[in-house]
């Protein structure tokens, strides 16, 4: 029968080993050869469009990579399913945006943020999801 | 109770029943304009709202398991907490910052990363006051004639739950990466370490409730939280199938995440076990209720429906949809929020004198509660899979979709009215105990 020693060595050896190979696998993910994401081409305006993102919680109502509140519509493939004039229009709007009765924050960002926003959304759409792309926006796919 | 410092831990579940009751209210905001009812919307937007309802979740948990840890260390490391003073400092302190922090969501001061919004600032005060409620255990545990499996498990989990919280303030330009070490924090806290927290808390109450032998409930405390990372840390990579890294997560997370619900299993298994197997009929069956409730109640909400949308071939579609909100509302309540409500029935007798066990109240707030939820969590279900058929195999615009499902909003605001009832209930049992109190250091401890 286990005692309890054995268990423990169970608990702590599991553990270190997981970790272990857990932060190998993180370090392989991120080396340069099995980027996915275009990193180099992550510009000043993508940034800046990621920070307006998150200062004004949009995560908080839509999603994007499948993550996210749930509220309003996915924005991987947002331009490709909408085009960037739309997006433009509601990132601009000085009233609630609400094409379809649920209403959005009228944030009414200037033409400068608004195009940050676009460029952020356009370096999301290129990224490689494993195939998600495919089946988050079969809109934008059947555009393609 | 056995020791004077232990009256802190009333103060803490206080606040928890507190931000409950807030944490609901919000959550009513949203489910009300889900479906279309969204008067507040200039002064309360959905994305206020959700900020509020998530983090008040986290702080009335993390409060919680704190009232937890300052009832238990004492009692097993049989002496009094190192500063009262210094506890009570740490519990106005984490009030002020989850306040402000929940105030600013209103005007839109956040970070925007899901479950994470606190501001920076305010991060580097979160870390401060963690430091200090961790200095305070962790003293009190060195200091102590006895340092037993349990207080070191809880003990570890709440210091592994600290440091897990560095890698969500790094900044990164990149969405992917910033999502990647977001999940650091996020997962391996609730499928990793908050497991440790729950473990301990869980031995704990088999301990005092069943009079099982010590030496055997710790044991299989260690062959659980053993489980749970041998899973839970490379399940991590259930959150990276889809969300632009390297397609060897499809395979690990895969995986490990499928074993998951063997560690939630285990534990139900376990627990259920251990009260069978002991011989002590504890006159507070609320406590039993609560405990082995948590145990059952994790495994189907944490371990089956995680189970349900952990493999990736289910994963590409259910990804981004209201079936993790399924999910996460049972996981949520039945690991986490029931393991708290089960320690406060247990200490809350003891700590005011005053053995309000066997209230038809108590019943109903268990009963009531439960019931609530488990609707809750259908409604999302239903909704979600009509949601994922509907929108990625009919490919209907989201919106067109929003308004076919929503009537499943309406049955998950019956269940939700159903469970707040539940929690009134228990709230109203809290109250009836009174404040803590140097005579019950008198009353028998059971």
């Amino acid at each position: 029968m286990l005692s309890k020693k054995q268990a423990r060595a169970f608990f702590l050896g599991g553990t270190v080993v997981t970790f272990l190979i857990f932060i190998g696998l993180t370090i392989f993910s991120f080396s340069k050869a099995q980027d996915q994401t275009n990193h180099g081409k992550i510009t000043e305006a993508v940034v800046r469009g990621k920070d307006l993102w998150e200062k004004n919680n949009c995560m908080g109502c839509h999603s994007i990579l499948g993550e996210g509140a749930y509220y309003a519509p996915e924005l991987t493939q947002v331009l490709d399913r909408k085009g960037a004039g739309y997006v433009k229009a509601a990132l601009m709007s000085k009233t609630p945006w609400a094409p379809n009765g649920r209403k959005m924050v009228a944030y009414g960002f200037t033409e400068e943020e608004a195009n940050d926003l676009i460029s952020f959304f356009d370096w999301i759409d290129d990224i490689d999801l494993n195939g998600f792309e495919t089946v988050v926006s079969p809109l934008a796919k059947d555009k393609k | 109770m056995k020791y004077k410092s232990q009256k802190v831990a009333y103060w803490f579940f206080a606040l928890s029943m507190l931000l409950l009751v807030l944490q609901i209210t919000y959550g009513f905001i949203m489910g009300f304009a889900r479906v279309g009812l969204d008067g507040l919307h200039d002064f309360i937007p959905f994305n206020t709202a959700r900020a509020v309802h998530t983090n008040l979740l986290v702080v009335w948990l993390l409060s919680g398991f704190m009232g937890a840890a300052y009832y238990i260390i004492p009692e097993e490391s049989q002496r009094e907490l190192v500063s009262v003073k210094l506890a009570y400092v740490q519990l106005i302190s984490l009030a002020l910052v989850g306040v402000t922090a929940i105030v600013g969501y209103h005007f839109n001061i956040w970070e925007g990363r899901k479950f994470l919004e606190i501001p920076r600032p305010l991060d580097y005060l979160v870390v401060a006051n963690v430091l200090l409620f961790l200095g305070l255990i962790i003293m009190t545990l060195i200091k102590g004639k006895k340092k037993t499996t349990t207080s070191i498990v809880l003990t570890m989990g709440l210091l592994f739950a600290a440091l897990l919280y560095l890698p969500g303030m790094l900044p990164f330009d990149s969405q992917v990466t910033d999502s990647f070490f977001r999940w650091w924090v996020v997962h391996l806290w609730v499928e990793g370490v908050w497991e440790l927290i729950m473990g301990g808390i869980l031995s704990f109450l088999l301990i005092k409730l069943t009079g099982v032998d010590r030496e055997v409930i710790e044991k299989w405390l260690y062959v659980i939280v053993g489980l749970t990372f041998l899973s839970g840390v490379l399940g991590t990579g259930h959150h990276y199938y889809y969300i632009g890294v390297n397609k060897i997560w499809l395979i690990v997370g895969g995986i490990f995440s499928a074993l998951e619900p063997l560690a939630f299993l285990a534990m139900a298994l376990f627990a259920v076990k251990m009260y069978r197997k002991g011989e002590k009929k504890h006159p507070n069956k609320l406590a039993l209720y609560w405990t082995l409730g948590s145990a059952i109640v994790s495994f189907v909400g944490a371990g089956l429906l995680g189970f349900a949308h952990t493999l990736p071939q289910t994963n590409l579609y259910t990804h981004g949809t209201l079936v993790t909100a399924m999910h996460g509302h049972l996981a949520f309540w039945g690991a986490y929020a029931m393991i708290v409500l089960a320690i406060i029935s247990y200490a809350l007798p003891n700590l005011t004198g005053r053995k309000l066990y066997e209230t038809t109240r108590g019943q109903a707030a268990f009963w009531l509660s439960n019931i609530g939820m488990l609707g809750m969590t259908i409604a999302f279900g239903v909704a979600g899979v009509v949601q994922v058929y509907l929108e990625r195999k009919l490919k209907m615009d989201f919106m067109a979709v929003q308004d076919e499902i929503s009537i499943h909003f309406w049955v998950l605001i019956i269940g939700a009215t159903c469970f707040t009832t539940g929690i009134i209930l228990f709230i109203v049992d809290f109250i009836k105990h009174g404040k803590p109190n140097d005579e019950a250091l008198e009353v028998q401890n059971n």
